[in-house]
């Protein structure tokens, strides 16, 4: 296997990492805020900022990497998108920088404020909005070259009902992957009241996710027509997301297994994430940015492969120490330390 | 409108990366400061070193956050307003951009571990040892971070081939020429000015209440560190300016307004230029420059001369260089006059002139930073890659980028205001005396002595 197909794939399992990882971060910050304007704050808030706080910035991080990760195995991207994306990204990293000084100057400064749970609240919606744009843009035809200046189309992006199909999918995707997560965190620690507030909300945000995934399908039929074809030969992988997708309404409805119920979320993210991301192959940005030929020089790729492997001998063990302490600690789950 | 662009995104960038280098260099040093507290604290079993290092803690906390989302507006603005330096640049530096990320995660993780386990264990010792992956972490972040402006400045590692970089070696290029000294350097002042600044803290509450064992404990722990980093960063800084003269001439020669390359040469503070470029007003320290750049008195020393004026750092670093060194100069002679104070037994050591000037040296210290890289930065201008590239080839040619300015503009005011406010407000709701008594209620009562 070549370094650039190592390279592609290891970025995507990362923004899969992110997608899961941020979504229940940012659901979670919603959810904080709706149960504090509809006066149910006492019952779920105390669970989420027992989950968030040890975690947030190592959310942050998977972000970080995936980025820096593209522009290094594909300096052309940076071209690009960095030239396309200056606005939308810059108001994403707006929002995330507000998102996260916000958590901590509330959490960790002792200061109660509707208006910083607002933000919080707020700024997790938009962020995946805005950070969805990206991969409208990776289908085409919203970046323009001419003369050697790369411009985005905003009226097409504006009016195109893909990019709004994108957007909404990610936002109640979000809002689907964290209330799921959140009450398997809830049976752990066996708080009663929060999973019955949480579950519901995980059964409600199911139908508008599966709703906006199957619009996004038909409205890329429609505007890139190589890449729907090509997800299409890979039916299998929709058809095992689609199924994951019906065992994991299954156990929230009926109560129970919230763990098993969680991964099998995860996993039809999974299918579809990946059958989506391979079904994009070879293009980065159909059609100027294909995998093979911006691909950084040999010497670089090979030297981030390893460095990438040498990170996660790091980091993995990290990452289940963290969790041993914090996720999976029933002690700690339920308030006890 | 061409070259508005391209100042606009110098201006976005110097904006981001000055409000940055505030956290990054706090959260490169108050680990390395709260792990020595809370160690001293085990060992001597004294609750008051273990206070400091909690206290501490739940400040860096807050700065911590605005340390990471800054870093992370500046990682992905590299992209955005400088995607031309990017594409070309991208193929010899990712390696080490990688692996700082790879260094932050893993000082995220500990940090979230060291945060939430402050009781948890029996032994106090793997708690402590939590601190460590910290320090490591956003030192090596740093360090990795450094390689690549050091890159910029000096580059190395590629070969070029049709105006693009071919037969990259990414670790040749990570350990290019200005790596060691700018390194050092850059480590070394982040140390010495999170010391620094906890001191001032520390003499700031002494000035405003009174002296209790638990300031003056943390106060003669910080200025002990000073000291020792400020002795650390002198030496770092000297050999910063030997590799200057070796690699980078033009960029010391701006610094010290030294024109014709000459035996001998003086080393010129303040002052001004007039318009035939002579300095005026200056101080002038006989030969000190050949010191300074070669070990010898007598060594010649090359002048701007040697660079076409079209190739200039602008001349304005000097200023910059002068205050970076001056303050250098400062802050271990404030804290050596504190220690030996404390010595003589006659004499108090938290007397108000002493304890301002101690004061004085923490925002001192912080501006020294910016002094210096604002010198680093501006001294290597016209290039963003020394020699290959310079800053108007490689900024983002969109019309929005003055927008995005006073975009980034706003969020930094509102950051930065509300993390004071935040700041002050963990501290003035929690006195350090009130929490000593429900933490470790078998200290004393009434400790004032």
């Amino acid at each position: 296997m070549s370094y650039e197909i190592i390279g592609v794939s290891v970025l995507w399992i990362f923004l899969y990492g992110y997608l899961i990882v941020a979504s229940i971060d940012f659901g979670a910050g919603f959810f904080a805020f709706y149960a504090k304007v509809t006066k149910q704050d006492h019952v779920v808030n105390q669970l989420i900022a027992r989950y968030l706080s040890p975690v947030w910035e190592v959310t942050n991080v998977f972000f970080v990497f995936f980025f820096v990760g593209i522009v290094g195995f594909f300096p052309e991207t940076a071209y690009y998108y960095g030239t396309a994306l200056l606005v939308p990204g810059s108001i994403a990293i707006i929002l995330l920088a507000i998102r996260g000084s916000f958590y901590a100057f509330e959490n960790y400064g002792s200061k109660q404020s509707t208006v910083y749970t607002f933000l919080y609240g707020a700024t997790g919606l938009l962020i995946p909005a805005s950070l969805s744009v990206a991969l409208t843009l990776s289908e085409g035809g919203f970046i323009k070259e001419t003369n050697g200046t790369v411009s985005l189309q905003y009226l097409e992006l504006f009016t195109s009902p893909l990019s709004w199909s994108i957007v909404a999918l990610a936002i109640v995707s979000v809002l689907f992957i964290s209330a799921a997560f959140l009450s398997f965190y809830a049976a752990r620690a066996k708080d009663y009241p929060a999973l019955k507030l949480v579950r519901n909300f995980a059964l409600f945000w199911s139908t508008p996710a599966i709703i906006a995934a199957m619009t996004t399908l038909i409205f890329l039929s429609q505007h890139n027509e190589r890449h729907y074809e090509s997800m299409l030969d890979l039916w299998w992988m929709f058809g095992l997301s689609v199924g994951f997708f019906m065992i994991a309404i299954w156990l929230l409805y009926r109560g129970k297994l919230y763990g098993i119920a969680f991964v099998s979320i995860m996993l039809q993210y999974l299918f579809a994430f990946f059958g989506y991301g391979i079904g994009h192959y070879p293009y980065l940005l159909d059609p100027y940015i294909s995998i093979h030929e911006s691909a950084t020089h040999e010497s670089m790729g090979i030297a981030l492969v390893i460095a990438f492997i040498g990170g996660l001998l790091l980091l993995v063990p990290s990452l289940i120490l963290l969790m041993r302490l914090f996720l999976f600690n029933a002690d700690y789950v339920k308030g006890k330390k | 409108m061409e070259l508005d662009t391209v100042l606009m995104s110098r201006l976005l960038t110097a904006m981001t990366l000055g409000f940055h280098i505030i956290f990054a260099t706090l959260g490169v040093g108050v680990p390395l400061m709260i792990s020595i507290a809370e160690l001293i604290g085990i060992k001597k079993k004294d609750p008051y070193y273990r206070l400091l290092a909690r206290r501490w803690t739940r400040g860096f906390v807050i700065s911590v956050a605005v340390g990471v989302v800054t870093g992370t507006a500046i990682g992905l603005q590299l992209s955005l307003v400088w995607p031309n330096f990017m594409q070309v640049a991208g193929n010899v530096i990712s390696l080490p951009l990688f692996m700082e990320v790879f260094a932050f995660f893993f000082e995220a993780i500990f940090l979230g571990i060291y945060l939430y386990t402050w009781d948890r264990f029996k032994n106090q010792y793997i708690h402590w040892l939590f601190s460590l992956p910290i320090i490591i972490g956003g030192g090596f972040s740093a360090v990795f971070i450094t390689t690549v402006n050091a890159f910029m400045n000096t580059p190395d590692g590629f070969t070029v081939e049709n105006g693009t970089f071919a037969a990259v070696n990414p670790i040749t290029a990570m350990l290019n020429p200005a790596t060691p000294t700018k390194v050092f350097h850059v480590l070394s002042s982040a140390y010495l000015t999170c010391a620094a600044i906890l001191a001032a803290i520390t003499a700031f509450m002494i000035l405003k209440k009174k002296t209790t064992a638990y300031y003056k404990k943390a106060l003669k722990l910080t200025l002990t560190l000073t000291f020792i980093f400020a002795v650390i960063t002198a030496i770092a800084g000297d050999s910063s300016a030997k590799f200057l003269a070796a690699h980078q001439p033009e960029k010391l020669a701006a610094a010290e307004w030294h024109f014709e390359t000459e035996e001998g040469a003086d080393l010129l503070l303040f002052g001004w230029l007039n318009d035939a470029h002579e300095a005026i007003g200056e101080i002038r320290i006989p030969k000190f420059l050949s010191f300074l750049a070669h070990g010898d008195f007598n060594a010649e020393v090359a002048g701007l001369e040697e660079t076409p004026d079209e190739y200039w750092p602008p001349l304005w670093v000097h200023y910059m260089f002068d205050l970076m060194v001056t303050i250098g100069f400062f802050l271990p002679a404030v804290a050596l006059l504190y220690l030996i104070l404390s010595k003589l037994k006659k004499r108090d050591e938290h007397n108000k002139g002493m304890l301002s000037l101690i004061v004085l040296s923490g925002p001192l210290a912080m501006l020294a930073i910016e002094f210096g890289w604002i010198y680093a930065e501006e001294g290597r201008q016209p290039w963003i890659i020394r020699g290959y590239m310079t800053v108007e080839e490689a900024a983002t040619s969109s019309p929005h980028i003055g927008l995005m300015f006073f975009l980034f503009l706003a969020l930094y005011v509102v950051l930065g205001t509300l993390c004071i406010v935040t700041l002050r407000k963990v501290f003035r709701d929690n006195p350090a005396e009130e929490e000593l008594e429900k933490l470790y209620p078998s200290v004393e009562k009434g400790d004032k002595s």
